[in-house]
């Protein structure tokens, strides 16, 4: 086996686990990051959903030797550092806005809804509905109808560029 | 072998105050597990972590019928490294039932095999790879036997009602027009998420713990006190954070709590069983399928006085919650309209395909398809509106439905459809509909270049329709079964002066665990914060009922606040101060208090399960829904653009945690009528995996617009109905109507797929006669009435064709309650 070296929500990692051993398996299995979800193990659902290098990845299709030496997000990473010792870390605009919009309803496509959201947003996303539409079709969720996803994503992004 | 380092995670800060900014009218609070959900911390069934946990399997049958004669174990594997339990290591009954005693936890040797992916045994290893090959090292040796797979051919019947109202024979005899018709729909897959998964702890006290992603805790319990011979203590459920249910997680994890409970006890370690989605879709309960007859007999200025409808459902292999499915699906087969003479006949049979079980709507959404469809091709017959129809007939206060009961409060029909129409400009977008049909079929027969061409461009074989549907929804348990639950709800103020709710009601996104603070909060004069509510674990939370049959809100909702009015009541006397002030020092005075509140029967409700006459249910929920389609003539695809849904709900208590359900509800009933369909050959699913049964995306998914109706029921203290269920029966009936307005053919099996579709326009389309009726109405007569309709023609002429009508009709418009919608304009919709 080899070492594999990469960042996680910023931190230096390494594994030394089979090449081919699934991202998502690293990322809930040896680093305990649960929060990252797994809903077919084919790439359909999208409840996976990472950040490469700030692309959008279901985790579940990419081997860990692909991620050498990348930087990996995943849903705990969102809520910022504490901005020195004794203050809390904050929430993401995004979380905020889906605590608040009602997008998030029975959780678990959540985490990878607010990767692909969030890499939306970076890209320089904005409230536009066909494109909030567009850019979160690869992830699946049973619960909302899309609606209230759709308006906390819209919602995030009016304070991001407030 | 694995080194990492992270720093611990920090205290994170969550946004004060409960103002809700998303559209939903007034405020309501956060959801109570939001934050968690949000940051990846809740914990679901499989983020849970058990050290020394192994890993469990279960070895399926192949075949859909046969006898099993033997597990062959291949002896050059090493069996001492894995547990094999095969139906001999059940130490109590080899039973798993809520109904009828007719499913094995595992098929014996020696039993019969009903269906394929049916448990022959279980397997467990310390890690995934021994496992894998421990599964390849045993095989099943069989006998086939015929199977069965049509029910409508099979013998063998669950369950059979048969619910009669008035003098059929008189009714069709006043008849000016019969009309019969006959609907089908298949399986739907629940296709929550998050798959079903359990994982199982032996106790020291012999028992077990099961932690899994479930709905309802009890009906665990009561199998693992059966099947393992345990008392309430040693049988012990614990529901994890759960991805979703919509029914598929009502009674499948029994049996598999059951299985990893018999692994983990005789392994003596906990064991880990989390299906992979082939699994889960291979396996476990769908929607049932059903076949509807309806044969209705209709007066010329639009009054009903007659169905005679006939319902049959497959119910799989085994029994499960057949009986009441087909029950609640033959007392909604009429659909919410008056009828004096009403003759409605359902049995449930068994096939050799995997069992059929609950999912969101629970029988009805199969019949109301069925009545709202055949409504509206007697509104065709009669030459009547699809609006007109429902308004002459729709159930108002007073009325009486098919099993005696007399509608006396909480009669909305009427004011959601009129809300929907409005909202939506139904009969504006009808007028236009009509226009561009009609301006497209004198462009189909007049020889304009490109009409017949296949290279026709996108807005000329996109055709645009607009669909309605009305429905109705029992409220809570069919018949007498609220009763027969006699559910508990507690509330506690503990020795520190903490509130706390004890329901045994799971939060699987729908609210739960942020309604009931909201609903005690508001009993007990206190801040929703002040509330706390207890896991659902059967150690801590007594048995509140199931959570199913929307009938957590209006139902639990309601013992919630009787049992929070007592405990205010009972502090307020002893302190004679408000209980806000006085009741952290009531507890530090004299300890813990606790009220437990039973479910008592609504006044005035009554229902005669032997005789199906009597009240079927407190109160009915009404919903309305518009669709709107564009179909695309060439390739059949249907996209559904736009749904105005109208639904009651008694009373709204999360304005945008109800929104939430109508939204989903309704995208789900959407994939019912459009793309989700589950192949079956030989009584096997051949679309098994995500990749080729789908749901909707984002990109498929409508816009859907919601306005909340308030009808109050006045036996609930909340004056709520729940509404879970209630989008789920009306959105595949409007998105048919659409595809007929778009198209002029019926659908009349769901789903509406592209191949159906085409194969209804080549059908119509020989000969072609633009122009013609949609259906020729036959007069009734005597002794020899008229039965099926003739075919549909291609094309409805409209009356009024207005060539200079724009081809594409603006959007649906919902309602707009804060105006942060831009409007009802959407460009994404706009042809090509």
């Amino acid at each position: 086996m080899t070492a594999f070296r990469f960042t996680v929500n910023g931190d230096p990692v390494e594994v030394d686990v089979p090449g081919m051993r699934r991202l998502l398996d690293v990322l809930r299995e040896d680093f305990a990051l649960t929060g990252t979800k797994e809903g077919c193990g084919e790439g359909e659902c999208g409840a996976c959903t990472v950040l490469l290098d700030g692309a959008v990845v279901d985790a579940c299709l990419v081997p860990v030797c692909q991620v050498e030496g990348t930087d990996i997000r995943t849903v705990e990473g969102l809520a910022g550092p504490s901005a020195g010792p004794g203050t809390p870390a904050r929430l993401d605009p995004l979380q905020t806005a889906f605590l608040e919009a009602g997008g998030a309803q029975c959780g678990i496509c959540t985490p990878g809804m607010l990767m692909a959201a969030r890499a939306y947003l970076d890209a320089g996303g904005g409230p536009d509905e066909d494109a909030i539409r567009e850019a979160i079709a690869g992830n699946l969720c049973r619960c909302t109808g899309y609606t209230k996803i759709i308006d906390a994503i819209a919602l995030a992004s009016g304070e991001a560029h407030a | 072998m694995t080194t990492v380092t992270r720093p611990a995670p920090e205290p994170l800060v969550l946004p004060t105050g409960g103002m809700v900014r998303g559209r939903a009218r007034g405020a309501g609070p956060l959801r109570r597990e939001g934050p968690d959900k949000l940051t990846g911390t809740a914990k679901y069934a499989d983020d849970l972590v058990f050290p020394g946990a192994w890993y469990g399997a279960t070895i399926r049958s192949s075949e859909a019928h046969a006898r099993l004669l033997g597990l062959d174990r291949d002896e050059a594997f090493d069996w001492s490294k894995v547990v094999l339990v095969t139906a001999a290591d059940i130490p109590g009954d080899n039973i798993v039932s809520l109904i009828t005693d007719d499913q094995p936890v595992l098929v014996p040797v020696g039993g019969e095999i009903q269906h394929h992916a049916e448990p022959l045994a279980l397997l467990a290893a310390a890690d995934r790879e021994t496992l894998r090959a421990a599964r390849y090292a045993i095989r099943a040796r069989t006998e086939p036997l015929p199977p069965v797979f049509d029910p409508l051919e099979s013998d063998h019947v669950f369950a059979h009602y048969e619910i009669a109202a008035g003098d059929l024979d008189a009714g069709f005899g006043e008849a000016e027009v019969i009309l019969e018709g006959t609907y089908r729909v298949g399986h739907q897959e629940q296709l929550y998420i998050e798959n079903n998964a359990m994982i199982a702890v032996p106790r020291e006290d012999g028992g077990v713990t099961v932690h899994g992603s479930l709905q309802c805790p009890y009906y665990i319990h009561k199998a693992l006190k059966r099947a393992l011979r345990l008392d309430d203590v040693q049988a012990h459920v614990v529901q994890a954070e759960t991805g979703g249910g919509f029914g598929g997680k009502e009674e499948y994890p029994s049996i598999l709590a059951l299985h990893a409970a018999l692994l983990a006890l005789k392994c003596g370690k906990p064991v880990r069983m989390i299906y992979d989605r082939h699994e889960d879709i291979s396996a476990t309960t769908k929607r049932h399928p059903a076949v509807v007859t309806h044969r209705t007999g209709i007066r010329r200025d639009g009054t009903l006085v007659a169905q005679d409808i006939e319902v049959v459902m497959d119910g799989g292999a085994y029994c499960t919650l057949t009986p009441v499915v087909l029950s609640r699906g033959a007392l909604h087969a009429g659909g919410p309209y008056r009828c004096p003479n009403v003759r409605i006949r359902a049995r449930a049979t068994r096939t050799n395909t995997p069992p059929n079980g609950a999912f969101r709507g629970f029988g009805a959404p199969q019949t109301e398809f069925a009545a709202e469809t055949h409504l509206n091709r007697l509104a065709e017959a009669i030459d009547l509106g699809p609006l007109e129809i429902r308004r002459r007939n729709v159930y108002v206060a007073g009325d009486t439905t098919p099993t005696g009961q007399v509608l006396q409060h909480s009669v909305a029909a009427e004011e959601v459809l009129e809300r929907a129409v409005e909202a939506a400009e139904f009969e504006r977008m009808r007028e236009r509909t009509a226009a561009t049909r009609a301006t497209r079929a004198t462009r189909a027969t007049d020889g304009t270049p490109g009409a017949e061409s296949a290279y026709r461009s996108a807005a000329a074989r996109t055709a645009t329709g607009v669909g309605l549907a009305l429905a109705w929804h029992g409220a809570g348990f069919t018949g007498s079964g609220e009763v027969r639950l006699a559910s508990v709800a507690s509330i506690e103020l503990t020795g520190e002066g903490r509130i706390r709710i004890l329901t045994g009601s799971t939060e699987m996104g729908q609210g739960t665990k942020t309604i009931f603070p909201q609903l005690a909060a508001d009993a007990l004069g206190v801040p929703y914060e002040a509330v706390e509510i207890a896991p659902q674990d059967t150690a801590i939370v007594p048995d509140s009922g199931p959570t199913v049959a929307s009938r957590t809100a209006m139902v639990v909702g309601g013992l919630v606040i009787k049992a929070a009015e007592r405990l205010r009541a009972a502090v307020e006397t002893a302190t004679g101060r408000p209980f806000a002030e006085s009741y952290r020092d009531h507890a530090a005075a004299h300890g813990a208090l606790r009220v437990d509140q039973q479910f008592e029967p609504y006044p005035g409700v009554q229902f005669d399960d032997e005789t199906y006459r009597g009240d079927a249910y407190p109160a009915f929920g009404w919903a309305s829904c518009v669709a709107r389609v564009e179909v695309d003539l060439d390739t059949g695809e249907v996209a559904v653009t736009d749904v105005v849904a109208a639904d009651d709900i008694g009373k709204v208590i999360h304005p945008l945690l109800a929104e939430g359900q109508v939204e989903g509800g309704t995208l789900q009933a959407v994939g019912y009528a459009t793309i989700e369909e589950m192949k079956v050959q030989d009584g096997r699913y051949l679309n098994d995996r995500l990749a080729t049964y789908l749901i909707p995306t984002a990109l498929d998914a409508p816009r859907i617009s919601t306005i909340l109706v308030e009808s109050p029921f006045p036996g609930a203290p909340h004056l709520a109905k729940g509404v879970g269920e209630l989008p789920m029966d009306v959105g595949a009936p409007a998105v048919v109507a659409a595809i007929h307005d778009a198209t002029g053919v019926w659908i009349h099996e769901l789903p509406a797929t592209p191949e159906r579709i085409l194969a209804a326009l080549g059908a119509a389309a020989e000969p072609p006669q633009a122009g013609q009726p949609g259906v020729a109405p036959q007069p009734a007569r005597p002794g020899a009435p008229e039965t099926e309709a003739a075919v549909e023609a291609p094309i409805v002429a409209g009356t009024d064709p207005r060539p200079d009508a724009p081809t594409d009709p603006q959007p649906l418009r919902g309602p707009q309650p804060d105006g942060d919608r831009p409007s009802g304009d959407d460009p994404r919709r706009d042809p090509a």
